[in-house]
């Protein structure tokens, strides 16, 4: 099963995150650990929030809001995607990340095709299946 | 935490800790068995203890250090290991006097070295290949003796015994340890990549095992590809194994129809296709490809895979590509089952015509005579050349040779409509 792991930095401002060198490099050791176990799978950053946008849709109609957002303490800061047998092991190494402070880790399971009900499956097939010829499946 | 939840959380830790906890071992006490035995006792410890004190900050070293106590304990008592065991003693006390931060380094610097030289281990050329696919997936995939017989649709005893079998064989004929050197590392390594192969097989074809231990033998083995790949990190075949593994799971979601029945290549949705795994495979395939070597049978098939993997649909397929690494693999495995993929390809890329020239001397393969898919094949090129006649004499002969009935029914209406 696959989760993604959300960090919540939970920065005061946005502007008062410097990256700090100790931090980073106990974050690559844990990245590479991640690496080397086999697990990892993805793994990004994210800007401030200065540089995203928000876009409702209420009432029909499509709003975009430039960053920054206002609730800076409950902002995305990045996410990893990891490959697990279970739950329990997927939260040991959520457990593991190496920070402190006000940060906050999110785990939740990622959706695989076959966890949606027959018809919700059909529902997203997205083409037409061509005829069969190859030999592999 | 409740006692339920601690369970879990040490057969988590388990899980990520119980390779390298293990090939430790094996480097410290020279004996697979005992290796198992220790951190075995060592999780039996962590089961009673944790509990109430909590899981520890580093529950690895933690485990290693208790494992460490039990051998020095069991080796004073002299009950294993008759010579060595008083210069064994005293060695594993050395590392256990060394204090917190240098003890974790000890452990920590070789941990590498471990997991490959246990890996090395449950290979080992002197085992058969069954016995090293049980010791693998029971030593380095952490999988129980009932999970791997249901993988494999054997029963539990007969997992055990293997195992068991497997432990003592390496024993009694003193197995060395070491990690290959350079001139015996590409057949030890092309070991290795078998068990891992034939595991992500088990998992990946719908031939056997029960449906939901399959995904986990499928992901074990791509774990342990990957494990590997970071432990050699110059050999092509290794990354070649890795691309073909993350590129054929990237199809997993797409083989199956909503009744279960496998789905082909051609007829699968291609926008079921795992995009992040393709990602993976494709940047694999790229880091074996930049290694200089002669290319191997599983960058090769890497190489195929990858070409379906970048179509946007069957007809934008590079079928001349794919006919050229079907060649090359045909001369390294001499196989007639590639040799007829090979006649697919080239008919896809140059027409009915050419592939039928491939399949014609294939026909007296014995290996081939009662194979269901080279008469579909045939009876398939000679409908599109217009041999009627005898494309309906093929497809009749593979509905009698084939063991499935859905595919039965499907062979025996094209032959009805060879009229």
């Amino acid at each position: 099963m696959r989760f993604m792991m959300l960090i919540y930095p939970g920065l005061e401002s946005e502007g008062d995150w410097t990256p700090d060198v100790e931090a980073v490099a106990a974050m690559g050791r844990y990245n590479e650990e991640l690496t080397k176990a086999g697990v990892l799978l993805a793994l990004d950053g994210l800007h401030p929030s200065s540089e995203g946008a928000r876009i409702s849709f209420a009432d029909g109609k499509r709003v975009v809001t430039d960053g920054p957002f206002a609730e800076t303490k409950e902002l995305v800061g990045g996410y990893w995607i990891i490959q697990t047998k279970s739950k329990e092991e997927a939260l040991e190494w959520a457990k593991r990340v190496p920070i402190g402070g006000d940060v906050v880790i999110e785990l939740r399971r990622i959706f695989e095709m076959s966890d949606f009900p027959a018809e919700l499956q059909e529902a997203a097939q997205l083409s037409e299946p061509p005829p069969a010829q190859a030999l592999e499946h | 935490m409740s006692d339920a939840a601690t369970h879990s959380a040490i057969e988590a830790v388990w899980r990520i800790e119980s390779a390298r906890l293990i090939g430790g071992l094996v480097r410290i006490v020279g004996d697979l068995g005992l290796a198992e035995d220790l951190a075995q006792d060592a999780l039996v410890d962590a089961l009673r203890r944790w509990p109430e004190s909590g899981v520890p900050e580093k529950p690895g070293a933690w485990l290693m250090a208790a494992a460490k106590f039990r051998a020095i304990d069991l080796l004073r008592r002299g009950r294993r290991l008759e010579q060595r065991q008083e210069e064994l003693a005293r060695a594993i006390g050395a590392e256990l006097a060394l204090a917190g931060a240098e003890f974790d380094a000890v452990i920590s610097e070789s941990i590498e070295d471990d997991v490959l030289r246990l890996m090395f281990a449950c290979c080992h050329p002197m085992l058969a290949t069954e016995a090293r696919v049980a010791l693998t997936l029971r030593l380095l995939g952490g999988l129980t003796t009932s999970e791997i017989a249901r993988g494999f649709l054997v029963g539990e005893p007969t997992i055990a015994q293997r195992i068991v079998r497997a432990k003592r064989t390496l024993t009694q004929a003193r197995a060395e340890f070491a990690i290959p050197d350079r001139n015996e590392l590409g057949p030890r390594l092309g070991s290795v990549l078998e068990v891992i192969y034939l595991v992500f097989n088990e998992g990946y074809s719908a031939s056997a095992g029960e449906d939901w231990i399959r995904p986990t033998l499928a992901e074990e083995a791509l774990r342990l590809g990957r494990i590997l790949v970071e432990l050699v990190p110059g050999e092509q075949e290794v990354h070649g194994l890795v691309a073909l593994m993350e590129l054929q799971a990237s199809r997993f979601g797409a083989r199956t129809d909503a009744a279960g029945d496998p789905v082909l290549l051609a007829a699968q949705d291609r926008g079921r296709w795992d995009r992040l795994l393709i990602a993976r495979g494709l940047a694999a395939l790229g880091r074996a490809e930049r290694l200089a070597a002669p290319a191997g049978q599983y960058m090769l098939q890497a190489q195929i895979a990858a070409c379906h993997a970048r179509a946007a649909s069957a007809e934008q397929t590079d079928w001349q590509e794919i006919t050229e690494r079907y060649e090359a693999l045909t001369r390294i495995t001499g196989s007639p089952v590639v040799a007829l993929n090979r006649a697919v390809a080239a008919a896809m890329a140059f027409g009915p015509e050419v592939g039928l020239a491939l399949v014609e001397p294939l026909r007296g393969e014995p290996s081939l005579s009662g194979y269901y898919l080279l008469a579909s094949v045939r009876g398939d090129l000679l409908a599109r050349l217009g041999r009627t006649d005898e494309a309906r004499s093929e497809f009749e002969r593979a509905a009698r040779l084939t063991e499935n009935s859905r595919e039965r029914e499907l062979l025996t209406a094209r032959a009805t409509a060879c009229a």
